[in-house]
């Protein structure tokens, strides 16, 4: 079964290759990846989706968390959450067709964003399920090219807001312990 | 008004860290981009640092010095083939939980990237095989992330941290302060295990009929042994221990089952699948353990005890986790259990399983084994030596036949299986522990992997005893040639291609000794022990091809150990 994964890491060199690393090293799946900064200049959010059964998506959490520079992660599989991914679709035009993948396009409420003799590029943006189904409608054209930017996601609801001050302080405190 | 204070260099920043962490020794091999390291460290008295002959050396000696006493070893290498030639040590680190810092040198910030002279990607190459690492990109920052490193390295599950050091960090200055307090809100061990679980097994335990305490290095780095014992003598349970956990509890009680898993002891693999509660303590299901992991132990109730979330449901799943550190558990567990099981019926059992398939017994024929060394090393030293083993059957015969009494005593390398690791470990383990014999065992083929580090004991006058069990064969492939690949011996006979050993060693300065016979064995250990100032070396010429048994085949199930005696072509 596919699960979405949020990661918080620390905005720092190499965060995003130790995640990368951890994966292919255990050999887990992975289908998408995406990471950009959030609200907090010095945290990442990286969206992974992934696939295996309970235990090993239970191990893929567990091993995320025991990296250094993992802050949070939230498996947001069966939760509430907002899930989007972007893609570019270069599609071949015929004269007639040309109408027809403008229609597609709208049905879809995607943009037509460059067009040339030959080839249209579709901008949709959606659930991955949303441009898995823009793409087989399309794939009758002739797809010239597709780039997908992979899914980001957030829970719904204030639950997905983090307090990095608070957690810091835990941490400390944790740590006095040890 | 701000207090200034006096700028210093990266050297010397590098050095008050170390000062700070009190560290006693580090293992290194100077270089280009850490001569300025080097220079500072002309001068420095409150540490003292080990030249050993090879990186990989330096990085083993460090674990070997860890392992021994529980604190951080440290390793200082330069930039380069420096650096990866650290990555064995490192790795092997990884894999037995050692904590380890590993300094390398780096070519300057503006230099990375451009393939410069002796620059080697040791971030990227190292990501996967230590616990965390860092590359220090401003003087800034330095004296932090040392103290990150060695918190990291020394606290949860311990491991190896790497430290990269750019050429230019460690030459420029800023002022020097150490930070009280780590601040890593990605990085929090749970200590304490959760209350409820551990009541819950106590009940398990208290009702259980047929428990066994399945002991791992774990408890070994908790320093947990004596919650253990306690645990274990008010409540009459039995005792076995995985590789690493050999030394958490004495070997020679009668609570112990000894060693279980591949080689381990027929009984205690019986009792490990007639289980009815089964509680591992800082052990993590390793396939050489559980053997086929679906008919291991399938008849249990698993409580799994462990610092590190990812160990637990890993390979096993388990009924009762506590995520914790296990001294804690382990101390609140023997309090929780206020009436104690009544084990009678499972101790016969155990027992009848001992009678009925015992260790090999020597055939007496005259021909040396490795047993029997290994059994009369035991004696003489009583089983207070700190052994640090090497790889393959000499290893196996270590763990079945020396009795340990002490933790923090059987150093060996478990997880990764790296040969070589004996020599250089056992200098470690020496400048680590004064007091008790330090014994390094290894085999002919082993020995001739990390041979250049006998200098560096010479040099130290280091009493280590280096023991080679040659049987002229890489003996434990050989085993799996003869077993499983149709005695097709291909590359593992090393009679015509093996050095003089006694001679090698004498070369580098030991005392050396070569025994061939099974009488000689009791006079010449005598006369090698009582050798105190400077490394000896002893050669033990055993039977070539002999066999390690118990075993489970690789992939089989741990009740189908092939218990076959021993080798009947060696008997003739
Ligand atoms: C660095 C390394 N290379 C290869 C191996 C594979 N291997 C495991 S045991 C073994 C044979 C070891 O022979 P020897 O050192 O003579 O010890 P013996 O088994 O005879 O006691 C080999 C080659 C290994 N464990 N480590």
């Amino acid at each position: 079964m596919k699960h979405t994964i949020s990661v918080l890491v620390e905005n720092r060199f190499g965060a995003f290759n130790r995640v990368a690393t951890m994966f292919s090293g255990r050999g887990f799946n992975i289908h998408s990846i995406s990471i950009g900064e959030t609200e907090e200049p010095e945290i990442s959010r990286m969206t992974l989706v992934t696939s295996g059964d309970d235990q090993i998506i239970e191990q893929v959490v567990k091993q995320l968390n025991r990296l250094i520079d993992t802050i949070k992660v939230i498996d947001l599989t069966g939760q509430p959450r907002i899930e989007r991914e972007l893609a570019l679709i270069t599609v071949f035009y015929q004269k007639g067709t040309r109408t027809e993948l403008t229609n597609i396009c709208d049905i879809f409420r995607g943009n037509i964003v460059d067009i040339n003799n030959r080839t249209l590029t579709l901008e949709i943006t959606g659930p991955p399920d949303k441009i898995d189904a823009v793409i087989n409608v399309v794939s009758q054209y002739g797809i010239k090219e597709i780039a997908r930017s992979g899914t980001v996601a957030l829970k719904r609801g204030e639950q997905s807001k983090i307090q990095p001050i608070r957690l810091g302080r835990t941490t400390t405190k944790e740590k006095e312990k040890v | 008004m701000k207090e200034h204070k006096q700028k210093m260099s990266g050297a010397e920043i590098f050095f008050e860290c170390l000062h700070k962490e009190k560290v006693e020794y580090i293992f290194g091999y100077p270089g280009g981009s850490v001569l300025k390291l080097y220079e500072k460290l002309y001068d420095v008295d409150f540490l003292e640092h080990i030249l050993t002959r090879h990186e990989q050396g330096a990085t083993h000696a460090a674990e070997g010095y860890a392992k021994a006493t529980g604190k951080v070893g440290v390793v200082l290498v330069t930039s380069g083939p420096g650096a990866t030639n650290t990555v064995t040590g490192i790795a092997d680190a990884y894999m037995d939980s050692i904590p380890i810092v590993v300094f390398t040198g780096q070519v300057p910030t503006r230099l990375i990237g451009n393939d410069a002279f002796q620059e080697a990607d040791i971030m990227g190459i190292t990501r996967p095989i230590t616990k965390h690492n860092f590359l220090v990109r401003d003087v800034k920052e330095l004296a932090e992330t040392i103290r990150k490193a060695f918190f990291i390295a020394s606290t949860g599950r311990p491991g190896p941290v790497l430290v990269d050091l750019p050429k230019d960090v460690i030459n420029s200055m800023c002022e020097f302060e150490y930070p009280e307090k780590v601040d890593l809100r990605g990085y929090k061990p749970t200590f304490m295990g959760h209350q409820n679980q551990i009541k819950k097994a106590a009940e398990m335990l208290k009702k259980a009929k047929r428990p066994l305490l399945y002991v791992g290095g774990g408890v070994i780095m908790s320093g947990g042994t004596r919650e253990l014992a306690l645990l274990a003598k008010e409540n009459n349970l039995p005792v076995t221990m995985t590789l690493q956990g050999l030394g958490a509890f004495p070997g020679t009680d009668d609570l112990s089952l000894g060693m279980l898993g591949m080689h381990g002891t027929y009984w205690a693999n019986q009792a490990v699948n007639s289980c009815d509660l089964l509680i591992a303590l800082g052990a993590r299901f390793d396939d050489r353990v559980t053997g086929k992991v679906e008919s291991f132990s399938t008849k249990s109730y698993k409580i799994h005890v462990d610092v590190d979330p990812t160990a637990i449901d890993k390979n096993v799943l388990v009924d009762l986790p506590i995520v914790g550190d296990v001294k804690h558990v382990l101390a609140e567990l023997a309090s929780e259990m206020d009436e104690h099981p009544d084990l009678s019926e499972w101790w016969k059992q155990i027992e009848k399983w001992k009678k009925e398939c015992p260790f090999d017994l020597d055939p007496n024929d005259g021909m040396l084994r490795t047993q029997f060394v290994i059994e009369k090393i035991s004696e003489k030293t009583k089983g207070h030596a700190v052994v640090v083993s090497d790889v393959g059957q000499h290893q196996m015969w270590i763990a079945q036949h020396y009795k340990f009494v002490h933790p923090r005593s059987h150093l060996t390398s478990g997880g990764l299986g790296t040969m070589g690791f004996s020599v250089p470990a056992s200098i470690g383990a020496a400048f680590g522990v004064k007091d008790r014999p330090i014994i390094s065992i290894s085999g002919d083929g082993g020995f001739q992997m990390n041979i250049q580090e006998l200098i560096t004991a010479v040099a130290n006058k280091l009493p280590i005893k280096f023991i080679v069990i040659n049987n002229s064969f890489l003996g434990m492939v050989r085993q799996w040639q003869e077993l499983f690949h149709a005695e097709k011996y291909s590359f593992t006979d090393l009679s015509k291609s093996n050095p003089d050993f006694r001679k090698v060693a004498e070369a580098f300065g030991l005392a050396a000794f070569s025994v061939e016979h099974p009488k000689e064995v009791d006079s010449v250990l005598d006369e090698a022990f009582a050798i105190n100032d400077r490394p000896v070396f002893i050669e033990f010429k055993v039977v070539k091809e002999d066999m390690v048994f118990p075993m489970v085949p690789a992939g089989a199930s741990i009740g189908e150990m092939m218990t076959k005696r021993l080798n009947p072509k060696t008997m003739v």
